[in-house]
């Protein structure tokens, strides 16, 4: 096991390299360059604008160069906001984008859990067809419907809530529901077929012959089984929650990083693109590296090569 | 035919399923009982209903697409038909116990098999923590499964099937049930490991007075461990007596029918056996009268129309047939 997570952790390695290198050739290849939106520069000042970010040196040595700083945990500058490295705009973006993601995950996760139960063990009754009706909905509709839809009822109407901004817990929880709704209803309907095809099974009837009250097997015998579709669900879902917290960030005005990573694309501020795509490059592999664990643990007969 | 020490007895109890084809009859009408320390083999093709009627009395058919079963079922002064759940619930695993066919698919394979012993004990005794372990591995010992202090933390995929019917087993005597109905426990096994399974039950139910109802499809197991045998056909017991007699001299030609169509030790070599023409019925499209009038060489213009009573034969021996075959 231990030996497994090391050999894993090594194999990331290589990966993580060609999602650099794709990148950064992405990034470069399009046109256009940082500086070419600001007004006319002169060509000095131009020249000396690419020796300062060393954008004057050959591409496979500013290459070379942008891994070695990567190394020692460096991003680079920002040509935007010349002000600020890349390391700073992330620090104070990302705990927020992570917040959100996070408040979006366990709302995902409750509401998902629990409708995909009660639509599996009240398999075509009313209450799997409204669970499942719900869940296409929550599917279907975007988020940037759904974010003023819950503006306009428990702000603007109820007053409950801010409708927009950043600060306390309560800022967190409408952008946190629009992000994990249309998570909630994948992780719905995964649920469900996953209990479906654990509820029929023959060791579900013994657990009912041992006399176990209907709870019990439910939690204890169908949970654990019926919930490996979801887990296997949640390590891109994860990732994805992070990422797709951009357009959400915008409609709430939250102080994320997700706004920061379109405007970078815009404007070609390579570093700040190219650290954004690193930094959920790497999440994004450390959280498969994290479900295949977890399913080890759910499922006893996975072994570990 | 219930008597006063009867264990658990089942009078008139009926199964039916909803299905697209209309409404199929499992279970049609079944009365048996099973006395204190008696082994009872109930026999029948694939399909006769054998299994859905231990199923039923349980409370273990899936309904829907089940209907609620029908009739009575007695055990301790109760019917057990008419019980809530709950009541169910603290009567299974504890005063009944059942053990399936597939020991394969019939434990969890994402739980301990500490886990799926213990819970038994406390949900019906109480018991739990240590005290749970250690009887849970005294009755791995007793189920013959060597080495079980350790066995006991490991997976069921780390068992092979003759392992995991004893592990099944000792799940099942646990609470030390007055009756366990085994549902073809020895079918998915190895001859080998079969005998040995069976001798282990017989053994403990020596030892424990318990009832055992034996559903199966093999003659051959009816004949070495049973007291008492019920023959079913589509859904109804069509014969019933005490096993030594009813093999000796079957009186219902189903029942003569699939004696003969089982090889003996003492057949000559090279010779034929019979075998029953036709298929096992369809239960959802069932002839009128007696079902088996379509397979049967003794049938009578009766058989079409009407179904048979059953007929006392001697004190413990009956069938229901229109034209019984001779006692020889």
């Amino acid at each position: 096991m231990k030996a497994y997570v090391i050999r894993r952790l090594l194999e990331l390695i290589p990966t993580a390299l060609i999602i650099i290198l794709g990148s950064f050739a992405l990034v470069r290849l399009a046109p256009g360059s940082p500086f070419s939106s600001e007004k006319e520069i002169p060509p000095e000042v131009r020249r000396q604008l690419d020796a300062k970010y060393g954008f004057d040196k050959p591409l496979p040595e500013q290459f070379v160069r942008y891994l070695g700083n990567l190394l020692v945990g460096d991003l680079g500058p920002s040509t935007k906001y010349p002000q600020r490295s890349v390391n700073e705009i992330i620090a104070d973006g990302f705990p927020v984008s992570l917040t959100l993601a996070g408040v979006a995950l366990v709302w995902s996760l409750l509401v998902g859990i629990t409708a995909g139960i009660i639509g599996a063990v009240r398999q075509n009754t009313v209450w799997d067809h409204a669970a499942m009706a719900a869940a296409l909905i929550g599917i279907s509709i975007p988020s940037f419907v759904l974010g003023p839809l819950l503006v306009l009822l428990f702000s603007l109407r109820l007053h409950l809530l801010p409708p927009a901004g950043w600060g306390d817990l309560r800022h967190v929880i409408l952008p946190g529901i629009t992000l994990g709704t249309i998570y909630a209803a994948s992780i719905a309907r995964l649920t469900r077929g996953g209990m479906l095809e654990v509820v029929r099974s023959d060791f579900i009837r013994t657990a009912r012959a041992k006399g176990l009250s209907e709870r019990l097997v439910i939690w204890r015998h169908m949970l654990k089984g019926g919930l490996l579709p979801v887990v296997s669900y949640l390590g891109p879902a994860i990732a994805s929650m992070l990422t797709g917290s951009v357009v959400v960030e915008k409609i709430f005005n939250v102080p994320g990083i997700g706004p920061y990573f379109v405007d970078a694309a815009f404007n070609r501020d390579y570093f700040l693109v190219m650290g954004i795509v690193v930094l959920y490059a790497f999440f994004l592999l450390l959280l498969n590296l994290v479900v295949d664990v977890i399913y080890g643990f759910l499922d006893p007969r996975i072994e570990y090569p | 035919m219930s008597e006063p020490e009867a264990v658990v007895s089942v009078s008139d109890l009926r199964t039916y399923f909803h299905s697209d084809d209309g409404i199929v009859k499992a279970v049609d009408g079944v009365s048996f009982s099973v006395r204190r320390g008696e082994t009872l083999g109930i026999v029948g093709e694939s399909g006769s209903g054998k299994s859905v009627a231990c199923l039923s009395l349980l409370g273990l058919v899936a309904r829907p697409p089940a209907f609620h079963p029908s009739g009575e079922v007695w055990y301790g002064g109760r019917d057990l038909l008419r019980c809530s759940e709950r009541e169910l619930e603290a009567i299974r695993g504890d005063r009944l116990a059942m053990i399936f066919q597939d020991p394969l698919t019939s434990l969890n394979p994402y739980l301990r098999i500490s886990r799926q012993l213990t819970e038994v004990l406390e949900v019906h005794k109480g018991t739990s923590g240590a005290e749970a372990r250690r009887a849970a591995i005294a009755m791995l010992e007793r189920v013959g499964i060597p080495d079980a202090d350790r066995r006991i933390d490991q997976y069921p995929h780390q068992f092979s099937g003759g392992m995991r019917q004893r592990v099944m087993i000792a799940m099942a005597l646990l609470c030390q049930p007055e009756v366990l109905f085994a549902d073809e426990p020895t079918t998915a096994l190895d001859v080998t490991i079969q005998a040995q399974i069976l001798e282990l039950i017989a053994d403990l139910q020596r030892s424990a007075g318990t009832a055992v109802v034996l559903v199966t499809h093999d003659l051959g197991v009816v004949a070495g461990s049973t007291d008492r045998v019920a023959v079913m056909y589509a859904g109804r017991i069509v014969e019933t007596g005490p096993t030594a007699e009813v093999f000796a001299c079957p009186r219902h030609p189903y029942t003569r029918g699939l004696l003969a169509s089982t090889p003996r030790i003492d057949t000559p070599p090279g010779s034929h056996l019979e075998a029953i023409p036709g298929m096992p019925p369809d239960l959802g499209h069932l002839p009128a009268g007696c079902p088996f009038h379509v397979r049967c060489s003794r049938s009578i213009d009766r058989c079409r129309s009407e179904y048979p009573p059953f007929t006392r034969l001697s004190a413990t021996h009956a069938a229901a047939c229109w034209n019984m075959e001779e006692p020889s």
